[in-house]
């Protein structure tokens, strides 16, 4: 009996199961037919050449073959009438821990070896839930626990797709590094009779940083002075040993890896870029940077960019000077500024993060949709695919149901490469499928309390708790590593 | 923290004097800051006998009645005096010129710790006052801790937040929750009901596992039927001490009236509870799932409780069990990621249009404890933008948290009689492009000077 019921179960598993993903599916084979989609008559904010009215956008290959009114397209073409609809492009998360099964390798405090892209699991249902507030690609980066953290991966949320699709393909390499109280383990993660880890003050970190491109600077040394060797043709040049730990410095003093450093406070960001112009770097982006405000003419004159949130503050020592106007000052200084989650919650809602870049020092509205658009993939090296709406462009676009500063607006359709990844319609009609098919689940034996049935099998464990952002405010599920 | 960091956050006790300073400057020499400053400045900020103001030619939204186009709003010793489209300018009245603007009653946030945290615990426990050791704390009462000197007090207001709920936490009863208006220079000038309820966080059949609060430390699942037994024990120990409060207020009410009896000794803990237990004041319970949510209806039923829940991102499912017991919920999860990996992506966000939709009393919270209330607006929009109607997402922040703490007739509405908390915008008050153009609290006009105005004329300019 036991098994008819299992197998009565799998029998509708097997009807409902493929009603998920049927339509997606169906879309993405048109689409690899060479089938084209027309948004038609929409209101379109390009964030590079302004507003667009009445106007549409072809898509073609999964690029924007065309952005302007009244396109023509052929007669395979699949058309979405947007009248009185919103088209942005897809919102661009410059700091996230999404899909990541482990943040810190709370370990060391040089941890340059260890590589996101390991841990990511493209099953989380974040991702979707960041896909239906718009968000289509996002910088997973590694938490902040150490001074140098590890490597960061960028990513297009291709939820449903194996993790190899979404790497963003030559997206420039990264690294995370840290500064101020988190790296020197302010807050909680000193376990009493265990030795504090080093380092436990700003003036460690620094050391930290400086010993750490030290040693980098040798080993790069030594690496070229082996090369200069086997050029001339000298066979007794012994090849150094690998340093995984510091491979990745010497990608970052040879301008070939990206930093993105989490900091707060006025010195510690001047003590950066102190450490970055000794060595002869450049810090791509300051993350976070509450202060940066304070400090924007030196680090417009360094030439990084600047990642904040929009109006997070207070919710540690650190962070009790950030102030709402952070992004339009820095905007103002000429530095290039993203707003940014950090948070899975917060991804699902950039849009309006950007809106209040407006209200607190007055940006424009397309300097405002920049700062989650444009903005994070110029920070990324990424602005050539994707950031705007241009041909040529991947056709990575978001369908709003009113302007996507007012917080009326819904996302009704997100698009990646030109395939739908989230469709609010489609989402909707699925919902009675799926209370059924729950129903069904419900009524197996395994499911049954104890009494009644057999013994729990114990349910699958969520394997992320409390894992969704590093360098949040107070929300509960947040790890204490912010 | 320090020294100069303390006076920093500490400047707004000098704020008036920091306003009145720079509208002396502005009569001499008008810059920017002290034009901003001047244009908002009441006489009568903070202290001394509030003024007589008339807001003329402002798109009224009264939230109670119909919206009124280009009327007036008469402002007297704290009250609206009079509304409407033809309203009389007392003689001697600052007028306030609204043309272009709109006027909403100021919002009020029911699930905050405003006063009681400066930093969240990381790295300034010192200036966290929200949670009292032990299990049970019905004498510890948030008003008497309320800070009126905090950043986040001018922070909050500035975005059309005027008052809040004040709940202590942790424990099973945290204490008692404070009833403020975000404008004042003590607790008790800021206090609009001192023991505005009881915090109660009702019990839960926990069985752990699934990581704790740092992942890392991830415990197994416990064993479903101990689980039940704890939560049943702490049940039962609420119960017990709340028929203790109710006997104790009995034996003193009957020792009060007859001379022969003997006077049971004062009990601070248990006296502390007798207007709880006898229905005069709410009993918020924090409940977040539908087991807790009707668990706690069920027991306050029991008890002869007057209940609020808060938390509730549940309540969606129990709404009709809601409806049918008459118990108002304080929404917080409005933004909150769903807490199931099989809930539809916006379940949170229509939590409030299913609980309306069925007639369950209720309104929204941002859920913060200080630095992020100012945004409840946007809580609000979003439940609106997942079906709530835009008017009931308005008395969601405005009428229907008064009317659930029980201050319906003293505030939430623009309506004769009412303390005059209003705000001045030049938009939708839930959008979050809207600016804030002026603000009156208790009939005082508040100065549009926060810690981050400040720190942004401060260095908007460094070159």
């Amino acid at each position: 009996m036991k098994l008819r019921k299992l197998l009565s179960l799998l029998l509708a598993f097997g009807v409902l199961g493929p009603v998920w993903g049927l339509s997606v599916r169906a879309q993405a084979q048109e689409r690899r037919a060479g089938g084209e989609t027309l948004i038609r008559n929409a209101t379109i904010l390009t964030a590079s050449h302004g507003t667009l009215q009445n106007a549409d956008i072809l898509i073609r290959n999964g690029k924007i073959a065309a952005v302007g009114p009244n396109l023509r397209a052929g007669a395979n073409v699949n058309v979405v009438d947007a009248t009185g609809k919103f088209v942005t492009p897809g919102i661009v998360d410059c700091h996230s821990h999404t899909m990541m099964d482990a943040v810190n390798e709370g370990s060391l405090s040089v941890t340059s070896m260890v590589r996101v892209r390991d841990v990511l699991n493209p099953t989380s249902p974040n991702i979707y839930r960041e896909l239906a507030g718009g968000t289509t690609a996002a910088n997973i980066l590694h938490g902040s626990a150490n001074a140098i953290g590890g490597q960061n991966t960028v990513v297009k949320l291709k939820y449903g797709r194996p993790v190899e699709e979404f790497i963003f393909p030559g997206a420039p390499p990264g690294i995370k590094f840290a500064l101020g109280e988190n790296p020197k383990r302010s807050n909680g993660f000193n376990i009493p009779g265990l030795p504090r880890r080093y380092p436990a003050t700003r003036m460690g970190v620094e050391e930290t940083i400086r010993d750490a491109f030290t040693r980098a600077r040798n080993y790069k040394r030594q690496w070229d002075d082996y090369r200069a060797a086997q050029a001339r043709g000298d066979r007794t040049a012994i090849q150094p040993r690998r340093d995984l730990q510091l491979e990745p410095l010497v990608e970052v003093l040879e301008g070939k890896r990206y930093v993105h450093s989490h900091c707060y406070r006025t010195d510690e960001i001047l003590m950066l870029i102190r450490i970055a112009d000794e060595f002869g770097f450049k810090v791509r982006t300051f993350q976070h940077v509450l202060e940066g405000y304070k400090v924007a003419k030196e680090i417009a004159a360094h030439g990084a960019g600047a990642s904040p949130f929009a109006d997070n503050w207070g919710y540690k020592l650190e962070a009790y000077d950030a102030i709402p106007y952070n992004t339009a000052i820095m905007t103002r200084a000429g530095i290039i500024v993203s707003v940014n989650s950090d948070s899975d919650e917060r991804a699902r809602r950039l849009n309006l993060e950007a809106a209040k870049t407006m209200k607190y020092g007055g940006l424009s509205e397309e300097e405002a949709l920049r700062t989650v658009t444009l903005n994070p993939a110029i920070q990324l090296g990424i602005d050539k695919k994707v950031g705007s709406i241009d041909a040529g462009k991947d056709a990575d676009l978001v369908i709003w149901t009113a302007h996507p500063f007012s917080v009326y607006a819904r996302v009704e359709q997100t698009y990646i490469d030109g395939d739908v990844f989230f469709d609010r319609q489609q989402d909707i009609a699925r919902r009675a499928d799926l209370a059924r098919e729950r129903e069904q689940l419900e009524k197996a034996e395994a499911n049954q309390p104890p009494a009644q049935g057999a013994q729990p099998a114990g349910a699958p464990r969520i394997r992320r708790p409390g894992r969704a952002h590093d360098d949040d405010g107070d929300q509960p599920q947040g790890d204490n590593n912010r | 923290m320090s020294t100069a960091e303390l006076r920093t956050a500490n400047r707004r006790t000098g704020a008036c004097a920091f306003v009145v300073a720079a509208f002396l400057l502005a009569l001499v020499a008008p810059s920017t800051c002290a034009q901003q400053a001047s244009s908002n400045m009441g006489p009568d900020f903070m202290d001394g006998r509030p003024g007589t103001y008339a807001i003329r030619n402002a798109h009224i939204v009264t939230v109670s009645g119909a919206d009124i186009d280009n009327g007036t709003i008469v402002i007297r010793d704290g009250r609206i005096q009079a509304v409407g489209a033809t309203a009389a300018v007392p003689a001697g009245a600052q007028v306030v010129e609204g043309r272009g603007l709109t006027v909403y009653p100021g919002m009020i946030d029911l699930g905050t710790a405003i006063g009681l945290i400066e930093i969240t615990e990381n790295g300034a426990t010192g200036w966290v006052d929200t949670e009292e050791v032990g299990e049970l704390n019905p004498n510890s009462m948030a008003w008497v801790s309320i800070n009126p000197h905090s950043a986040h007090i001018a922070v909050t207001r500035l975005n059309g937040v005027t008052s809040v709920l004040s709940l202590p936490q942790g424990g099973l009863i945290s204490g008692q929750a404070a009833f403020i208006n975000l404008l004042g220079s003590t607790p008790q000038d800021m206090a609009l009901q001192r023991t505005a309820g009881l915090v109660v966080n009702f019990p839960q059949a926990a069985r752990g596992g699934g990581g704790g609060p740092f992942g890392f430390f991830g415990q197994p699942q416990g064993n479903i039927s101990e689980a039940i037994t704890a939560r049943d024990r702490q049940v039962e120990q609420l119960r017990k001490l709340l028929r203790d409060a109710e006997a104790y207020g009995r034996a003193q009410d009957a020792a009060a009236q007859d001379r022969n009896l003997p006077r049971p000794d004062v009990d601070v803990v248990l006296a502390s509870l007798v207007p709880y237990v006898r229905g005069e004041r709410p009993v918020i319970f924090r409940a977040d799932r539908d087991a807790e949510i009707r668990g706690a209806v069920r027991f306050a039923e029991e008890m002869k409780l007057k209940p609020i829940i808060i938390g509730a991102n549940d309540a969606w499912k129990a709404a009709a069990f809601l409806k049918e017991h008459n118990v108002p919920v304080i929404l917080t999860g409005t933004l909150d990621l769903p807490s199931r990996e099989d809930d539809f992506y916006d379940v949170q966000y229509e939590n409030a249009a299913k609980l309306q939709a069925a007639g369950v009393r209720f309104c929204i919270s941002s859920g913060d404890t200080a630095a992020d209330v100012r945004n409840l607006p946007y809580h609000a929009g979003m439940a609106s933008a997942f079906g709530l109607p835009r008017a009931e997402a308005l008395k969601a922040v405005t009428l229907y948290p008064a009317q659930i703490i029980g201050m319906g007739d003293r505030l939430g509405s623009i309506e004769v009689g009412k303390i005059a908390n209003l705000v001045l915008t030049d938009g939708d008050l839930l959008e979050p492009r809207t600016n804030i153009r002026d603000l009156f609290i208790n009939g005082r006009r508040v100065p549009l000077v926060s810690r981050h105005t400040e720190l942004y004329e401060q260095f908007k300019n460094r070159r």
